[in-house]
């Protein structure tokens, strides 16, 4: 079912990496009039450059309320999720208020709004949680089988429990649900990507996760679609195919330190109180179990295949330096070595014949 | 439905028929003489052959360590498995326990099948044992993915191996998706009941949990393949449970066995005794999908697979008097 796309399209977290290239996109796209960027900050100079058609709107969620009625707006794009949080600007507790307060604020004006149709809202596929007898793929329809540690996989639960009261409530919205796995570009800067980049990458002992990416190309596509067309329901949004960690640290050719779960958490712990490194609870939780995903409603729906996990790879790897243990080095010590062996071998025969 | 009428729909009846076994040879009574291979004209020169070996190996390690290899959604790696697991298995396998494996054209050449075995042996080596014998006596050398108990994917590095080794949790998710994607899928119902119990007990069938392998097997139109395994109840006879120390470690089961613990790691090694394996005729599914989640008809097939491999084992012991025989 296609609809006419929105005229008047509201993107939140505009000042972030993934809300103001989707509110960069619909801004260039002709078939939709106004796009409004609502943040608690301005956007840093960067990412201002990218956004000379969008009305930026400085409010935070409570004032949001006003600027959707006010404006009359058809679509509401909430990305403003923070997966990690940020010491600068508040930590754990901000990082809560804006993902769980703030999305419940949203929704609250959202739902008074009567000119809405649409509703995307950015998840994650930590809302699947974490937990040994999970299945070893997860489909749209798994329920999480316990609460995760991780601050931001329990934030995810409270925003998809406030999406799902919101559906009940106004059900002439179309509501999509965005659950992506991590994601990965040549030029993303993510608590997962700067943690590949270290030379020397903690893992967890004796657990090698599977892991899913999705390339942020192809976010922004899903994300575009979703705004333009009409896909109600909640989509996984992965590449396909799995790399294990180790696999992962190897093709970056980076070294891994297998650490004890209960040493890498109080080293992360650690970490985190002094302001540097920033794995928590939600990383290990992921290198533990791994978390994949199976992405078909996705395509089907919408008709576009994410690259797969190892292409978003290679392409996050082609933006950053590399590793010591890199392939072409591989390739000359396995030559090295052979010919070594070869040498040593031809003399050992020449000696063994002669006496 | 009546038991009856049921079983008069069971097949191995309706729309199946048996995988054709492979032409006989004429052997006249006799061990086929072996043909002298015809000498090469030129012998190849030993030192290429282990030039060969050095060069093979390297490059397996350079893509290891280039993590230049794939894994599938469920963590199986093809490459590690071939190429490190099952030699290291099939010294067991062939040199230690001696198996041999019989019916094993009852296991369909291609699509999926749920092959579902007796277990025994305090440590599931049985499972193991079973996936070599699929990988080296199948025509198509097929792989075994095996479900195994949660408690598996707790443990670090054991869980890892699993899942490198291609087996998941004991799910009805995963035991579908695995099925539809046409593997074989090895399942002991018995769980800890079996690999656990005495060797008083020995070659009894414990209860077959829920049936859940059935229904799994039924919503997919698998067919079910039983297996009879015989032998791994002697490697390692558990004469006692020492209960309080199992609930301290949190075990199913802390095993006393007359070498274990009292030998220390050696007590870990497995009694040699003579394995057989023999995979019974398969029993189609595919008319019953409808009927997934009626209680009656996934415990009566769940019944039947049952009966068939309790006859099947005690055929089998018959065929070895001696457990640790030839």
């Amino acid at each position: 079912m296609v609809t006419s796309p929105p005229n008047v399209v509201v993107v939140t977290g505009v000042s972030r990496f993934l809300g103001a290239r989707v509110a960069a996109r619909l801004a260039s796209d002709p078939r939709v009039g106004r796009v409004i960027g609502l943040d608690t900050v301005d956007p840093p100079s960067a990412l201002r450059e990218l956004l000379p058609d969008v009305e930026l709107i400085r409010a935070d969620a409570r004032a949001a309320s006003g600027v959707i009625a006010d404006l009359g707006a058809e679509a509401v794009v909430h990305l403003a999720v923070t997966s990690a949080p940020d010491p600068q600007h508040g930590g754990r507790s901000a990082m809560k208020e804006q993902n769980v307060i703030g999305t419940m604020q949203l929704l609250a004006a959202a739902q008074g709004a009567s000119p809405l149709r649409k509703l995307v809202v950015r998840s994650s596929t930590a809302a699947y949680g974490a937990s040994f007898r999970d299945p070893a793929v997860f489909t749209e329809d798994t329920e999480p089988r316990a609460v995760p540690r991780g601050s931001y996989a329990r934030d995810i639960l409270d925003i998809e429990g406030y999406v799902r009261g919101f559906r009940r409530r106004r059900p002439d919205v179309v509501a999509t649900v965005l659950r992506f796995a991590p994601f990965l570009s040549s030029t993303a800067d993510t608590t997962l990507t700067r943690y590949f980049a270290q030379p020397v990458v903690p893992t967890v002992l004796g657990r090698d996760a599977r892991l899913q990416f999705v390339h942020v190309d192809d976010a922004l596509e899903i994300l575009h679609r979703s705004v333009i067309e009409d896909h109600p329901g909640t989509f996984n949004v992965a590449g396909a195919g799995v790399l294990s960690l180790s696999q992962a640290v190897r093709r970056a050719g980076r070294l891994s330190l297998p650490l004890p779960e209960t040493t890498l958490s109080t080293l992360a712990g650690l970490a985190r109180n002094v302001g540097i490194g920033q794995i928590g609870l939600d990383q290990i939780d992921l290198f533990v179990h791994g978390r994949v995903v199976d992405a078909s409603r996705l395509i089907s729906e919408f008709g576009f295949t994410p690259r797969t996990t190892a292409e978003a790879f290679d392409d996050f790897l082609r933006g950053h330096a590399e590793g010591s243990l890199n392939s072409d080095r591989l390739v000359a010590a396995e030559r090295a070595i052979l010919d070594g062996i070869r040498r040593l071998r031809s003399t050992a025969a020449v000696g063994g014949d002669r006496p | 439905m009546s038991q009856d009428e049921y079983r008069g729909m069971l097949p191995g009846h309706a729309d199946f028929t048996l995988p054709e076994p492979a032409e006989p040879k004429r052997v006249n009574g006799r061990r086929p003489i072996p043909e002298v291979p015809p000498m090469p004209e030129a012998a190849p020169d030993p030192i290429d052959v282990w030039d060969q070996r050095v060069a093979n190996g390297l490059a397996f390690l350079r893509r290891r360590l280039a993590g230049a290899y794939e894994i599938d959604e469920f963590g199986f790696d093809r490459e590690l498995t071939d190429s490190v697991f099952h030699p290291m298995l099939r010294f067991l396998y062939r040199d230690w326990f001696r198996t041999e494996v019989y019916g094993v054209e009852n296991v369909p050449s291609s699509g999926g099948a749920l092959i579902v075995g007796n277990h025994s042996g305090t440590l599931a080596l049985d499972a193991l044992m079973l996936s070599v014998a699929l990988r080296d006596r199948h025509p198509q050398q097929r792989h075994l993915r095996l479900l195994g108990a949660d408690l598996v994917f707790r443990v670090p590095i054991l869980s890892e191996l699993a899942r490198k080794a291609g087996a998941t949790v004991a799910s009805n998710p995963d035991a579908e998706r695995l099925m539809n994607y046409g593997e074989l899928v090895g399942v002991f119902p018995e769980g800890f009941k079996g690999v656990g119990k005495r060797f008083s007990e020995r070659y009894k069938l414990q209860r077959f949990g829920r049936g859940g392998f059935v229904s799994a097997a039924l919503r997919t139109g698998t067919p079910i393949v039983p297996v009879a395994i015989v032998g791994a109840e002697e490697i390692y006879p558990i004469l006692a449970d020492f209960k309080p120390l199992a609930r301290l470690l949190n075990l199913p089961y802390f095993p006393l066995t007359p070498t274990f613990p009292w030998l220390g790691p050696l007590g870990l090694v497995p009694l040699p005794s003579k394995w057989l394996i023999r995979f019974g005729t398969p029993i189609p599914t595919a008319h019953l999908t409808e009927l997934a989640d009626d209680p009656m008809v996934v415990f009566n097939l769940a019944d039947q697979v049952r009966e068939t491999i309790q006859a099947t084992l005690l055929e089998l012991l018959e065929l070895r008097p001696d457990p640790f025989g030839p």
